[in-house]
């Protein structure tokens, strides 16, 4: 009976207890860019997309083609925005936060906007009556009561955000994605794409879980 | 500005525009790879939509299962497949793909049908139609304009999709810009992100056209379930 050769027993299981515990630190530091690079790209495009959106109310022309632009920038697939932001931004986090603060804005502006148009004029009148300032009709009246449209939209675009970080890998700052194609390269190391893919996922439950208690904090009056 | 004139020189370039490496045939792989698993999808799909759709049940099922694919990215899904017997290159994208545009396919669909008026259903259902009549010769046509809505985003996240196939030996236009990457060619990587994003959008206006053309003009265009980012 000849012996099996050793290639054949090389064993390569979907999930190795002693891959995790050996790599804890660059799954972690993986883990870690994983999180900063959502994090700054959704904050990001909160920042844009709440005076986007303002603007657009104040000028209604300007709607249509604000959406538009957003739509525009939705459909450029990411590997081709980092491929065309690379040569000028460099193989750098700065070209993952770009392409993905981009992609954000079609839902966070669209939803500022549904959330804004949705407040009552007889509340935002009230609140006039009361002499209460334009800045503090926004910040104290109508974003407080536009926050859930506009936290559903933070959470929809912040787990597709967590999605699309694996995409930086093209440019060396993938997240997770670098363990994800660092597995695929090392002879299709199975412990370390699974692992890494089910912390993107799980990555995404969790931002996603989080938003959703936030919600329920900051906007107790929704509760029956 | 360099870059600009290097990526105009680049794909202005006979060399660039001939052979396995060349454009049209990176194109061609392209399409022909996001059209197999369009097609797959819809062969998939639209029958479970149109089921569900005309007997109103599992409708949560469709949507939630278009929200949880957000969670799941592209490039995990096409590693890990690569990771299986079924193994990487354009079969293996194909079946990738094909996962990623049952969602928008099949919940658009069925919002399609399920939402056809009650009144309209009755009234084909007193006319004498079998449920199967009135799946086909009512249901569907009132249904076709949102249909028409997911296959768009459908395609237009496949073709997006099918660029990272590149990265897991995979070919199309993706080919550009990893072995732009790969050469550090700031030109090719730069022309390659041009033709894809090129691409994404032509396919996002023909297939708009079509949308609006099987919209009847009293109906507003209705919005489609939007796919994640691809």
């Amino acid at each position: 009976m000849p012996l099996p050769l050793a290639v054949d027993e090389a064993p390569n299981p979907w999930l190795s207890w002693s891959y995790v515990r050996d790599n804890s630190d660059i799954i972690l530091a993986a883990t870690k860019q994983h999180v900063t690079l959502t994090l700054i790209s959704v904050g990001l495009g909160l920042l844009l997309a709440v005076p986007l959106a303002l603007l657009a109310r104040r000028f209604r022309r300007l709607e249509t083609p604000l959406l538009g632009l957003t739509g525009l920038i939705y459909t450029i697939p990411s590997l081709a925005l980092f491929a065309v932001l690379a040569p000028i931004t460099g193989l750098t986090g700065t070209t993952v936060v770009i392409g993905l603060t981009g992609y954000t804005l079609l839902v966070l502006v669209r939803n500022v906007l549904a959330g804004l148009d949705g407040v009552p004029d007889d509340v935002v009148e009230a609140a006039r009556g009361m002499g209460i300032g334009p800045l503090r009709l926004l910040l104290r009246v109508q974003l407080p009561l536009a926050l859930p449209t506009v936290l559903a939209g933070v959470r929809v675009a912040t787990v597709s955000t967590v999605a699309l970080v694996t995409v930086g890998v093209v440019v060396s700052n993938g997240g997770l994605g670098q363990l994800i194609f660092e597995g695929f390269n090392n002879n299709l190391y199975r412990a370390e794409i699974l692992t890494a893919s089910l912390l993107c996922v799980l990555l995404a439950a969790v931002a996603d879980l989080l938003l959703l208690l936030l919600e329920k904090a900051l906007t107790p009056w929704t509760r029956r | 500005m360099s870059l600009v004139r290097d990526t105009a020189a680049w794909l202005g370039d006979s060399a660039h525009w001939s052979g396995v490496d060349g454009v049209p045939h990176r194109l061609a792989e392209h399409l022909a790879v996001s059209g197999a698993a369009v097609g797959m999808a819809c062969v998939l799909a639209l029958p479970v939509a149109f089921l569900l759709g005309h007997t109103g049940r599992g409708g949560a099922v469709a949507v939630n299962l278009s929200n949880a694919s957000r969670a799941l990215p592209t490039f995990a899904l096409l590693v890990l497949l690569a990771a299986t017997p079924v193994g990487f290159g354009n079969r293996a994208t194909v079946v990738a793909l094909t996962v990623f545009a049952i969602p928008p396919l099949l919940t658009n669909a069925y919002i399609g049908v399920r939402d056809v008026h009650k009144e309209v259903r009755e009234a084909a259902r007193g006319m004498g139609m079998t449920g199967l009549q009135v799946l086909r010769r009512v249901e569907l046509p009132l249904a076709l304009p949102l249909v028409a809505a997911g296959l768009r985003t459908a395609a237009v996240q496949v073709v997006a999709t099918a660029t990272l196939a590149a990265y897991v030996g995979g070919g199309g236009l993706g080919r550009l810009i990893a072995d732009g990457f790969g050469r550090a060619d700031p030109a090719m990587t730069a022309a390659g992100g041009l033709l894809v994003a090129a691409l994404a959008l032509t396919v996002e206006v023909l297939l708009a056209l079509l949308q609006r053309r099987v919209t009847p003009a009293a109906v507003a265009t209705p919005r489609a379930v939007v796919a994640p980012p691809a």
